[in-house]
């Protein structure tokens, strides 16, 4: 339980690896506040993420974890830091991202496989291979039978499963979830993580997912990034190094108590979660 | 009878149409009220038959009818296609703002005198008038509907890296069909408002011309009759844009609501 804000995330890289698939270095953000000061919003922030990992980031309300998936989507700048993706550095992930949303933003008037088929439009590749791509990704998603139905004849997860899906789409290497389970009531929440592992393992993408959930952070995490309140900035970098084939049993053992717990302190430390 | 306990006003809706109308004859005839003052339905309605017998409220309603059709089909090409240009350049927007407003306030109707002046008794100068009054509810929802974009949706586009022309083709604009047909619901009952007032200003045909010419008889009945054919060919318009909405908007509450 030591370290607190000084932690550096990939400061100890194991030797012989690959380039970290995405790799963070003194990212910060800062606004302007109406009489003209700055004021950091975020940072610094330095961590990596290694190829086909699964990191989740948690933290407190308004400390700035979805500032991070939106400065490495270049939806929004950063005010200063270097981000690199596989080794090279970059302003924004240039398209080769998958984003998917607290809401599922869906288009109301395209059916479910046209939603999918969204990025693929913007990006004009092959119309026949993405429709049987799209195909593929909603048997993955569990929503095989529904590709024809509209937003509206959806449920809230099957539309969160939607969206999953048009995010993968276009084969980006890197998905960034945006707090994507929020919405959505307990139960059906617990099976999405279920259902995000089990499509994480097949299409072998690196994600990188916002949530205020600790329970689902540890869950879903290969690598946890925990923030401080505003300004964000790195409390605790875990790997909890859960069985790999782990179902909803593991919240009740040991070992994953004990990570929920440490996190917990850190919060607890900076007077309370919310 | 299990409709009518669901739906009662189907009942009530023609209840109230033959108590009104029942109240109006008897009131007209108990009081003896002169027919060039308030006529009775029933007179009215003998005029009504008689007109279209003869063809001629036909001659006239197809008239207007191609008068507000035409005045539509101008303000809604101008109205979209104006309303996209601005809704696309904010400084644009900034810069034309006042004029709308100031266009916007001014009754436009008064400008029919100048448009008969200008273009003369023919039909020209009614489609103009009709255009002018429904451009503006057009123009002014066009540019409202495009500026309120979902930001969640705009941010969509940009994680993938759309342009802006996708954008706008792909979701800015599908967005917007909600207010760009509420201003073409509005627009097409102005248009029919404009056509009827370009003709009162000046014109030899069109139902207009037609109740200017009964007033100055003091033939009260004949008015009402082409009242009854004008309030006919405006619903005619409504339902039909009601029914374009509907197969274009289906997934929108707007159409779901209305069942």
């Amino acid at each position: 339980m030591t370290g607190g804000a000084t932690i550096r995330a990939h400061e100890a890289p194991s030797a012989g690896q690959a380039a970290p698939a995405v790799q963070i270095e003194g990212l910060e953000k800062s606004y302007a506040s109406h009489r003209g000061e700055a004021i950091r919003a975020l940072g610094p922030l330095s961590f990596s993420v290694p190829d086909g990992g699964f990191l989740t980031i948690v933290g407190p309300s308004g400390c700035g974890k979805s500032t991070v998936l939106r400065l490495l989507s270049g939806l929004i700048e950063r005010t200063a830091g270097t981000m690199r993706v596989r080794g090279q550095e970059v302003d924004a992930t240039q398209g080769d991202i998958g984003f998917v949303f607290q809401s599922p933003t869906l288009l109301p008037w395209k059916t479910a496989m046209e939603n999918v088929l969204l990025p693929a439009d913007v990006l004009r590749l092959d119309r026949a291979a993405s429709r049987s791509r799209a195909r593929m990704l909603l048997d993955l998603v569990g929503l095989g039978d529904f590709a024809e139905r509209y937003p509206r004849e959806l449920s809230g997860g099957m539309q969160q499963r939607v969206s999953i899906a048009r995010a993968l789409i276009h084969d980006p290497s890197i998905l960034l979830m945006d707090e994507p389970f929020g919405a959505l009531d307990a139960m059906t929440r617990e099976t999405m993580s279920v259902e995000l592992l089990r499509i994480w393992q097949r299409s072998r993408k690196t994600v990188l997912f916002v949530t205020h959930s600790i329970p689902e952070a540890v869950f879903l995490g290969t690598h946890i990034l925990v923030l401080t309140p505003r300004p964000g900035r790195i409390a605790d970098f875990i790997e909890p190094g859960l069985p790999a084939d782990r179902t909803l049993d593991v919240m009740s053992t040991p070992a994953f108590g004990e990570i929920v717990k440490r996190i917990r302190h850190h919060f607890q430390v900076k007077g309370g979660m919310e | 009878m299990n409709v009518l306990r669901r739906r009662p006003e189907w009942v009530l809706i023609p209840l109230v149409f033959v108590v009104v109308v029942g109240a109006w004859e008897a009131l007209t005839r108990l009081l003896e009220v002169p027919v060039y003052v308030v006529p009775p339905p029933s007179l009215v309605l003998h005029v009504l038959i008689a007109g279209l017998g003869s063809g001629s409220y036909l001659g006239h309603a197809v008239y207007t009818l191609g008068e507000a059709l035409g005045g539509f089909g101008v303000a809604a090409i101008g109205g979209i296609g104006m309303g996209m240009l601005i809704a696309s350049s904010p400084l644009l927007e900034r810069t034309l703002y006042p004029y709308l407003v100031a266009i916007q306030t001014t009754p436009k109707i008064a400008i029919a005198p100048l448009f008969i002046m200008w273009f003369g008794f023919g039909i020209t100068s009614k489609v103009l008038v009709a255009a002018l009054v429904a451009f503006f509810p057009i123009l002014v929802n066009v540019i409202a509907g495009l500026k309120s974009t979902d930001a969640q949706r705009i941010e969509l586009m940009r994680s993938v890296r759309a342009t802006r022309w996708q954008t706008f083709r792909m979701v800015r604009l599908p967005s917007a069909l909600p207010m760009i047909f509420a201003g073409l619901n509005v627009g097409i009952v102005f248009s029919l408002l404009g056509a009827i007032v370009g003709e009162f200003v000046g014109s030899r045909n069109g139902l207009g011309n037609q109740v200017m010419q009964m007033n100055a008889n003091l033939d009260a009945a004949g008015v009402f009759s082409v009242l009854v054919v004008l309030s006919a060919i405006g619903i005619t318009l409504h339902l039909l844009m009601q029914a374009a909405q509907r197969r274009i908007l289906f997934w929108h509450e707007s159409t779901q609501k209305q069942q």
